[in-house]
């Protein structure tokens, strides 16, 4: 009876080891969280524009290429091979044989060509257009004048060819989510319904969106890649206030969570906390841009004089509590273009009123900084500045603004100076091609920034026919706007996920910290919810 | 003559007379209320059902008038709302898209047209208003779906909250305003009127924080936020940091009130007249006291629906005031227009049923 006894002891021993044990396994639930501003509003990838949306498509769809976090570049993804013509127009893509949509079906190259054709279509309004534009053809569809993509060409099933305008590296604009390839019979005559229930090829397949609450996915038995994804379950808790969110993180209500400037320095004095926490210079510049028609502002100098007379590096320690990386120019640290040798405007005084003299302005002058109320680059860093900007006798006057009123003064050129946060990723090229001088300041040149130079090298670097000379055309044209400094370069916003130390696989994504794929997410045994 | 009650219809009885049997009903009056012959708690409740019918049926007239009052009202405030909502800066256009982008002027055309608002601002209106009066409250710009749809999925939440916060506040707040009153000037009143006057001076943002840090993160007990599905325990923490500064307004209203009435005649003569304290309290003090409780009651609640918007927001609870929120700063105006509609026909639905609610409460009062 002892005998028996003890070996049933032994037994459960063993058992609660093999339990207890950390290794990370398939199954259970991860817990995310959908932070930015309140409720989704589609999950037609196509339609959408917005980041809130995105994180969750993400999980749902797939697209012809993807975004690959470790290598910061686009690589392949529902294709295997892509064989690229020695001019760099044309691309030969050989998709997956065993791409399943959650409806069953496989996936073929009429699906690509077709999800293309209606990111393309006038009646979608897609934000992604810009993204297949390069594409033979689609300028036509776009502008209402054709009705499919001549760029676009079957071979079979699994085979289509791509002809492009100039030859790009195509991957980074078809690595967005707003590019998914979705099944035309779970669109054709039910769009309003695909928005709320989407059907893609991608990991996981949507259960329930639960509005303003919760948006559920779970495994998808079919995807392409064999035993993945490894969770059985993903559910991402909309909470945009950022105090809540860490509370329900310290609560264990949520495996891993977007991190604010507030929570940071906490984060990183919390034991249990701080080994847990994941960051990357994100491809978001933050900048002062200066408005060429407020007088003083048109001379170089002056401009170049503000980007010495501020210590960035300070402000960044003191206010942002280094939850930034300091500007060495307007290409982020990230950027398959940035440059390590570039060091970026030092805080060098004597420079700067020297060129505020050379300028001719000597005794200074007064200007508006039109700044939202965001605590990393609003009207708190704008007020930091009044002592440095003293300094070389400039005064600054913050003002105030919401964040649509800020962009509708950026748009139409209604400001001395103003305060933002703007993309500048992942493809270098596509970013700088924002400050050509062709590019109105409706479609995002706010500081109505001309340069023939600039353009040129820009130029070069479209029609480079290495990645390498385009990269470094790309390079060329970052000094040149570097040099002729239209902005303040301020900082790279650093982006930080803390996560329980149950969670493996989180990504330090470039792009967006928040477009995290979950499909090589394990989550060890100690997770509350597996 | 004992008479049979009809608990619906008062005493009925039956006559004979020429014509044959005639059956009567003899309507009674509140005070004419059998108290102890009629032996049941079940009549007691269909008699005060049947008073009730009859004050609705008197007010009915009433209620007709003040519910076509409405309509001028949401008129003025829907002319209001559109007007200011136009005239702000910023379009949806460009909110659709993350601000951080180059926006593309190409979609941002075209989107104005789809929605609009291309055109000018009384032309819209009228557009606006043609819906209104078909009940269609548009759609939604960014969402592209009905906004009767949107904000009919957020109601039931926001009347939850703010019906569990309103449950509290009168479950706590009318006692201890009616205690502190009753023993002025003791412990008990000081310690909860301290206790009010912090309840209504707390930031209800701040409160909640520290309820989720007690009650999830260190106690562990509630689900620090989100709705749950409706689960109840969901529901505690927002309700409490809803209900808590209505609940200190509460007591204090009920207190001031309840000091007032104390030093009425008519308390004097009713314990003069040796009725027992107790009933004194309940059957003067406290009717008397309702009328000035309901007043602050009934026009605190219209704010509460209100503050939703802060509490919804930091327990991210899908209701009307997070999606209100949300609507203005992505300059969604048909949402916005929705849920600030809706917002003040509770308002007035609430304010109309307190204003019949007096009469119930004090039958001198009529209409």
């Amino acid at each position: 009876m002892k005998k028996i006894g003890l070996l049933l002891l032994a037994a459960a021993t063993a058992l609660l080891v093999t339990a207890g044990g950390a290794a990370a396994s398939s199954g259970g639930t991860f817990v995310f969280c959908a932070p930015y501003g309140g409720d989704l509003f589609s999950l037609d990838m196509h339609k959408t524009s917005r980041t809130q949306d995105y994180i969750v498509g993400l999980n749902i769809n797939r697209s012809l290429y993807k975004w690959d976090a470790d290598q910061s570049k686009p690589v392949l993804d529902l294709a295997t091979e892509a064989k690229v013509s020695a001019d760099g127009k044309t691309y030969t893509f050989s998709l997956r044989k065993n791409v399943k949509f959650h409806n069953g079906r496989t996936l073929i190259a009429d699906d690509v060509i077709w999800s293309y054709n209606r990111i393309a279509q006038p009646e979608t309004t897609s934000s992604a257009a810009s993204y297949i534009a390069n594409i033979d053809g689609a300028e036509a569809v776009i502008a209402g004048k054709a009705k499919t993509i001549t760029g676009l060409e079957k071979i079979d099933d699994h085979t289509f060819k791509m002809t492009l305008k100039h030859p790009v590296a195509i991957g980074y604009s078809l690595c967005k989510v707003e590019t998914a390839i979705v099944p035309r019979e779970a669109l054709e005559g039910k769009e309003a319904a695909f928005a709320t229930n989407p059907v893609g090829c991608g990991p996981f397949k949507f259960v329930k969106w639960v509005r303003g609450s919760e948006v559920i996915l779970e495994k998808f038995d079919g995807y392409f890649e064999p035993g993945k994804p490894y969770i059985d379950k993903l559910v991402y808790k909309i909470m945009p206030e950022g105090a809540a969110r860490d509370i329900a993180f310290r609560a264990g209500e949520l495996d891993a969570n977007i991190v604010g400037a507030s929570q940071y320095p906490i984060y990183q004095r919390d034991p249990e906390i701080k080994d847990n926490m994941i960051e990357v210079a994100e491809m978001y510049t933050r900048i002062i841009g200066f408005n060429p028609e407020f007088k003083p502002f048109a001379d170089k100098r002056v401009r170049q004089a503000i980007n010495h007379a501020i210590n960035a590096e300070l402000i960044i320690k003191k206010l942002l509590k280094n939850k930034a990386v300091p500007a060495t120019g307007y290409l982020p640290t990230s950027s398959p273009a940035y440059e390590k040798a570039m060091k970026g405007y030092d805080y060098n005084l004597a420079r700067a009123k020297e060129l505020m003299k050379e300028a001719g302005y000597e005794d200074g002058f007064t200007f508006e900084c039109i700044a939202t109320a965001n605590k990393s680059w609003g009207v708190g860093i704008v007020e930091a500045l009044i002592p440095f900007m003293k300094r070389i006798n400039i005064t600054v006057k913050p003002q105030q603004l919401e964040g649509a009123a800020l962009g509708e003064r950026c748009r139409t050129g209604k400001f001395d100076a103003f305060i933002w946060s703007i993309e500048s990723g992942p493809d270098p090229l596509e970013t700088l091609n924002r400050f050509r001088s062709t590019t109105p300041r409706s479609a995002g040149n706010y500081t109505a920034y001309a340069n023939a130079d600039y353009d040129k090298a820009l130029d070069q670097a479209a029609a480079a026919s290495s990645e390498t000379e385009r990269i470094e055309w790309v390079k060329k044209a970052n000094r040149i706007l570097f040099e002729d400094a239209p902005f303040w370069f301020f900082n790279y916003n650093k982006a930080i996920i803390a996560y329980h130390p149950w969670v493996h696989g989180i990504k330090p994504v470039a792009i967006e910290m928040m477009l995290q794929d979950f499909t090589n997410l394990k989550l060890d045994d100690s997770s509350p919810r597996k | 003559m004992v008479l049979p009650l009809n608990a619906f219809h008062g005493y009925r009885y039956t006559t004979i007379s020429r014509k044959g049997l005639r059956r009567h009903t003899l309507p009674i009056a509140r005070h004419q209320w059998p108290r102890r012959n009629t032996g049941g708690a079940i009549d007691t409740l269909f008699g005060t059902i049947y008073y009730l019918s009859q004050v609705v049926q008197r007010m009915r007239a009433y209620a007709f008038r003040r519910i076509l009052q409405f309509i001028p009202t949401i008129l003025i405030i829907s002319m209001i709302m559109f007007v200011l909502l136009n005239l702000l800066p910023g379009n949806a256009a460009l909110m659709a898209g993350d601000q951080r982008k180059a926006p593309d002027p190409r979609i941002v055309e075209q989107l104005k047209k789809e929605w609009g608002i291309d055109k000018p601002v009384h032309t819209r209106y009228f557009i606006y208003l043609k819906g209104l009066v078909r009940g269609d409250l548009g759609t939604s710009f960014l969402r592209r779906e009905p906004v009767n749809k949107l904000v009919g999925e957020r109601i039931w939440p926001t009347l939850r909250l703010s019906i569990a916060a309103l449950l509290i506040s009168v479950g706590i707040g009318i006692p201890l305003g009616f205690i502190s009153a009753l023993k002025r000037g003791t412990l008990v009143d000081t310690a909860s009127m301290i206790g009010a006057v912090s309840g209504v001076s707390l930031p209800q943002f701040w409160l909640g924080l520290l309820l989720m840090y007690l009650f999830s993160v260190v106690l562990g007990w509630l689900p620090s936020s989100g709705y749950g599905h409706g689960k109840f325990a969901n529901l505690i923490m927002p309700a409490i940091t809803l209900g808590i500064g209505y609940t200190a307004l509460l007591a204090r209203a009920t207190r001031a009130a309840v000091l007032e009435v104390l030093h009425k005649d008519y308390i004097r003569t009713a314990r003069a007249k040796g009725l027992s304290e107790l009933l004194v309290n309940w059957r003067h003090v406290m009717r008397n006291t309702m009328v000035l409780v309901l007043t602050t009651a009934g026009l605190q609640f219209g704010a509460l629906i209100g503050q939703t918007v802060i509490v919804e927001k930091l327990f991210s609870w899908p209701g009307l005031g997070s999606l209100l929120v949300d609507s203005i700063f992505q300059r969604d105006i048909p949402v916005t227009q929705g849920c600030i509609l809706v917002m003040i026909l509770v308002f007035l639905i609430v304010n109309l049923v307190v204003d019949l609610l007096y009469s119930v409460v004090d039958p001198r009062i009529e209409y």
